[in-house]
């Protein structure tokens, strides 16, 4: 026994090489699960990825850690599905504990416009087979007693839809698991490596040059959520996309007391508590376009006034700690995967509020992506072109505040 | 890159200059996003990238950036804005039709 002291290394932290294979700038889940996936699924060996801060320093860290796959469309909702079921056997795949738990998520519905949506977007799930169940008040109230039902509300609950497989996971622990399980494949892994140019011969790409240096490589795949625009600028790229200041803020721990994680697009507001027994409470994001890591106490204020509002119970627990990160926000809240103009740089972006659900799906077609030249039939429709031939996929309804 | 001052009155609410109605809370406004996109005129001659650029496209500096923003809670009117996106200050508040890169409409600033 040595009392938490002298634990094993989980990565190698090796000096840059000259040039690799391909190279994932962003070291957050996202760009961690593309270079576990390109080395595990494509055998490539010869990859690394830079990061420019610490390892799930950014948004991996500062999310509310939803996992689910109850989208509207085909193709949202077979591209969170594959990350679903990905979640699902990760623990394993990655010998890393992702504390994966499948506890449900229930979306709640106010107004009968609102049940209409959740009714149809219901439908539209099990059509492609993906759990999920409409609930009444008495059903609510059975599950979660601590809400209140009430007539009286000024918001009712009428109902909500209910998604039995999905959950939450440890969020620091899908950083690390897919870096261990990466490193062992012999991705190398560099930390405090700022990229801060692309270099392009022609319309191939050939290298980045960061803070440790310049590594070249013809494959570069950009994987840098709230940052996106600010990559693609280096190359030249125009992104639809805005990023924008989303917080979250956690209580005091607490005795179990909320054993599913409940949200609400139309007052606004998402909890769940955490194995740790705080209360994981999710915001909306600031409407103004912002790079700093914080959040508007207007913001905060709205989403806790519809948390007491739901739960009375909770009205006079303390608040721990409150944080914000930045989320690159696309028109019709879908993600960016894809092939640009330039040969050889692919971008995995856009995901917006609710990317951490897809992590593993996200890194699986994004490696597909780099490794073929070529998006898997599961991202095709996620191409940066769908903003020039209109082929949006619009999912505000099943995005809104959910993450 | 160097970090600029956050804002000084607030840390976490800002005060914004309707150039109307003076300083304000934040919670008074709405953000309309990026300022100064024109609507291209000759609209029947427009390519699918031009329609794309036009409607989607967007600059999202980390830096300073011109703004649209609407008194949505006050005199209900819009006035342009050029504010850091790191440190959200606002440098410059400007009327519509009004030039922000001439020294006289610079004011308003907090």
């Amino acid at each position: 026994m040595s009392y938490h002291e002298n634990w094993q290394k989980q990565w190698r932290s090796p000096s840059p090489k000259s040039s690799y294979d391909a190279i994932i700038v962003g070291g957050g889940g996202h760009g961690l699960a593309t270079a576990y996936y390109l080395a595990k699924e494509h055998g490539m060996r010869n990859i690394a990825v830079v990061e420019r801060g610490w390892l799930g320093g950014g948004n991996t860290a500062r999310n509310t850690t939803i996992v689910r796959s109850n989208y509207l469309w085909d193709d949202a909702t077979h591209l969170y599905e594959k990350a679903l079921q990905l979640w699902e056997g990760l623990s394993q795949d990655l010998n890393y504990n992702t504390m994966f738990s499948q506890r449900g998520v229930m979306n709640v519905g106010h107004s009968l416009q609102d049940m209409r949506d959740i009714n149809r977007r219901v439908n539209a799930n099990r059509l492609n087979g993906v759990d999920g169940m409409v609930l009444n008040p008495a059903q609510i109230k059975e599950m979660v007693p601590i809400m209140n039902t009430s007539t009286s509300l000024r918001y009712p609950v009428m109902g909500a839809s209910f998604q039995p497989r999905a959950g939450v996971a440890r969020h620091d622990a899908i950083a690390w698991g897919f870096a261990r399980a990466a490193d062992r494949l012999g991705v190398d892994i560099l930390q405090n490596c700022e990229v801060v140019g692309i270099q392009r011969e022609g319309d191939q790409v050939v290298g980045i040059e960061t803070t440790r240096g310049t590594i070249k490589s013809k494959r570069i795949g950009v994987v840098s959520a709230g940052h996106s625009t600010v990559l693609a600028d280096m190359a030249g790229i125009r992104l639809p996309l805005e990023s924008h200041p989303l917080q979250a803020l956690v209580s005091e721990p607490l005795k179990p007391i909320l054993h599913t994680v409940v949200m609400s697009n139309a007052i606004h507001a998402y909890v769940s508590q955490s194995d740790k027994g705080d209360l994981v409470i999710g915001a909306g994001i600031d409407s103004y376009v912002g790079y700093g890591q914080r959040g508007s106490f207007p913001v905060i204020e709205h989403t806790l006034q519809a948390i007491c509002e739901l739960f009375p119970i909770f009205r006079r627990v303390r608040m721990n700690r409150q944080w914000g990160g930045i989320v690159d926000v696309a028109p019709d809240a879908c993600p960016i995967i894809s092939k640009t103009h330039i040969k050889g740089l692919y971008f995995n972006c856009g995901w917006g509020t609710g990317g951490f659900k897809a992590t593993p799906g996200s890194g699986w077609v994004m490696a597909h992506t780099m490794a073929q030249d070529e998006p898997h039939p599961l991202n095709a429709a996620f191409t940066i072109n769908r903003f020039t031939s209109g082929h949006l996929i619009d999912e505000h309804g099943a995005a809104g505040v959910a993450h | 890159m160097v970090r600029p001052a956050w804002p000084t009155n607030s840390t976490f609410m800002l005060k914004i200059t309707c150039p109307w109605c003076g300083p304000r809370a934040e919670s008074e406004f709405s953000c309309g996003g990026e300022a100064h996109i024109a609507r291209p005129l000759d609209t029947d001659a427009l390519t699918d990238e031009q329609w794309g650029d036009y409607l989607f496209m967007r600059k999202n500096p980390k830096g300073l950036h011109r703004e649209q923003w609407l008194h949505s809670q006050g005199c209900r009117r819009w006035f342009n804005a050029e504010r850091h996106t790191v440190s959200y200050v606002f440098s410059k508040i400007y009327k519509p039709g009004e030039n922000p890169d001439t020294p006289a409409s610079s004011g308003g600033a907090v």
